[in-house]
């Protein structure tokens, strides 16, 4: 195995196209190195990307905000701003693992882990972010719900790196928020997991809603049954009832040791209708 | 394939070492740099025994490489006592014994002087939170909870 830290994204893409054996990416090493202990993955190269500064920072843009795929739990919760604007974001991402794993672990590793189960993923969906993607041939863009295609399997071409999330501007009365049924309250993974970000007019009427759903298919999920369910809505009780029975009907569960797949059907419902009066009390305050 | 030469800052001393690059920084430290008080534990980041600071944060050892070290400042429990003077933390987890085999111990201490230097005066409730990360199979953790609430009051004045 051989270990390189370069300080571009060009060094970093260079490195990872050249190789013509097993590359892995590594950001905070909460997975990869996991891995490559347990003998999952044996790399020729990794790349350590924290050195590049695009990949590292949380700014404002266009209204909205971007951050580097490089940057962790830790760094994201303590952002207080950022916090302010996404909070459901950011309890997502701050569930993942103890406070250690926390001073480590990226958002951009959450996501291209390409677990279904990643406490990250289904608030990102849910915020309607927008991807940067680098590599040989240049930068695109994807939605973020598109990435990941099966558990460990993502939409990445040979050499490409996630390098930012966009999260996009929105209107003063919106907000979202996260919510996960583990058997333990820390240091466990999502049964299910919801993620619900939504906007309101001056009338108190939900013009723009999105629904994430993780934990209950080979992938996360957004589920455009349950936003519309909001949409145009004064999101009463009827409407978060309608909300809640769309997004169990989107869930397509295995049972496992966590959970059968009767219950996590109905825990997707129960945790949407909550997550949705967590997030509509939140833009209410806004 | 060749060894990576290192420089990192370790318990204030310029420290330079040679590492493979599967090596993790929990291996260099107990067996080339012989800082044995970091324990491993599970080797997969989930019992917090191999706890030490990196550039001001708390991270599982096990779960760093020794080459991404480069650089960087790494404090362990050997240096937390002031010579022979021990930090409040380690008084006062003799005080409540609030150890029993020991080999959580240099962890949790790393990690709860992490809390303390961010949060001075934590509730009981965030001390567990924060320490969910440190796994102890002896004590039941009250014990520890007690010394660390203890040692936070303390090191405020009272």
């Amino acid at each position: 195995m051989r270990y390189e830290a370069p300080e571009s994204l060009d060094a970093a893409i260079a490195l990872l196209n050249e190789e013509s054996g097993t590359a892995r990416v590594l950001a905070g090493g909460t997975d990869l190195i996991v891995q490559i202990r347990a003998d999952m993955v044996d790399p020729d190269l990794v790349v350590d990307i924290k050195k590049i500064d695009e990949m590292r920072t949380i700014s404002e843009e266009n209204g909205g905000w971007r951050v580097g795929a490089a940057v962790t739990g830790a760094e994201m919760n303590e952002h207080a701003a950022f916090k302010a604007a996404w909070p459901g974001v950011c309890e997502g991402t701050d569930l993942i693992g103890s406070t250690q794993i926390q001073s480590r672990a990226t958002i951009g590793g959450n996501l291209c882990n390409a677990s279904p189960a990643a406490d990250s993923v289904p608030a990102m969906i849910a915020a309607g972010v927008t991807l940067t993607i680098a590599g040989p041939n240049g930068r695109r863009e994807l939605a973020v719900e598109d990435l990941n295609q099966a558990p460990g399997k993502t939409a990445l071409e040979k050499a490409e790196i996630v390098v930012s999330f966009a999260f996009p501007a929105r209107g003063a009365v919106a907000s979202d928020a996260y919510l996960r049924l583990t058997p333990r309250t820390e240091m466990d993974i999502a049964v299910v997991g919801v993620g619900v970000s939504l906007e309101l007019d001056g009338d108190g009427t939900c013009r723009a809603a999105r629904v994430g759903l993780g934990a209950v298919a080979i992938k996360a999920l957004l589920v455009d049954e349950a936003a519309q369910a909001l949409i145009g809505t004064k999101v009463d009780a009827a409407a978060i009832d309608a909300m809640a029975a769309a997004t169990s009907a989107a869930a397509k569960p295995i049972d496992d040791k966590r959970g059968t797949k009767e219950y996590r059907i109905k825990i997707a419902g129960v945790l949407a209708k909550r997550a949705a009066g967590i997030a509509l009390e939140r833009a209410r305050q806004n | 394939m060749a060894k990576y030469h290192i420089t990192a800052e370790i318990n204030g001393d310029e420290t330079e070492y040679l590492c493979e690059p599967e090596q993790t920084l929990l291996d260099v430290l107990r067996d080339e740099l012989n800082y044995t008080g970091t324990k491993e534990g599970c080797g997969s980041g989930d019992c917090g025994a191999c706890t030490v600071m990196m550039n001001g944060r708390h991270v599982c050892s096990c779960l760093v490489l020794g080459a991404e070290a480069n650089g960087a400042k790494i404090e362990t429990v050997e240096g937390m006592a002031d010579g022979d003077n021990l930090h409040p933390l380690q008084e006062k987890f003799i005080e409540h014994a609030a150890l029993q085999c020991g080999i959580c111990t240099p962890g949790i201490l790393v990690a709860s002087k992490a809390l303390l230097e961010r949060n001075p005066d934590p509730t009981e409730t965030e001390v567990r939170y924060w320490l969910a990360g440190n796994l102890c199979r002896c004590t039941g953790y009250d014990k520890i909870i007690r010394a660390v609430m203890d040692a936070a009051s303390e090191m405020r004045g009272n």
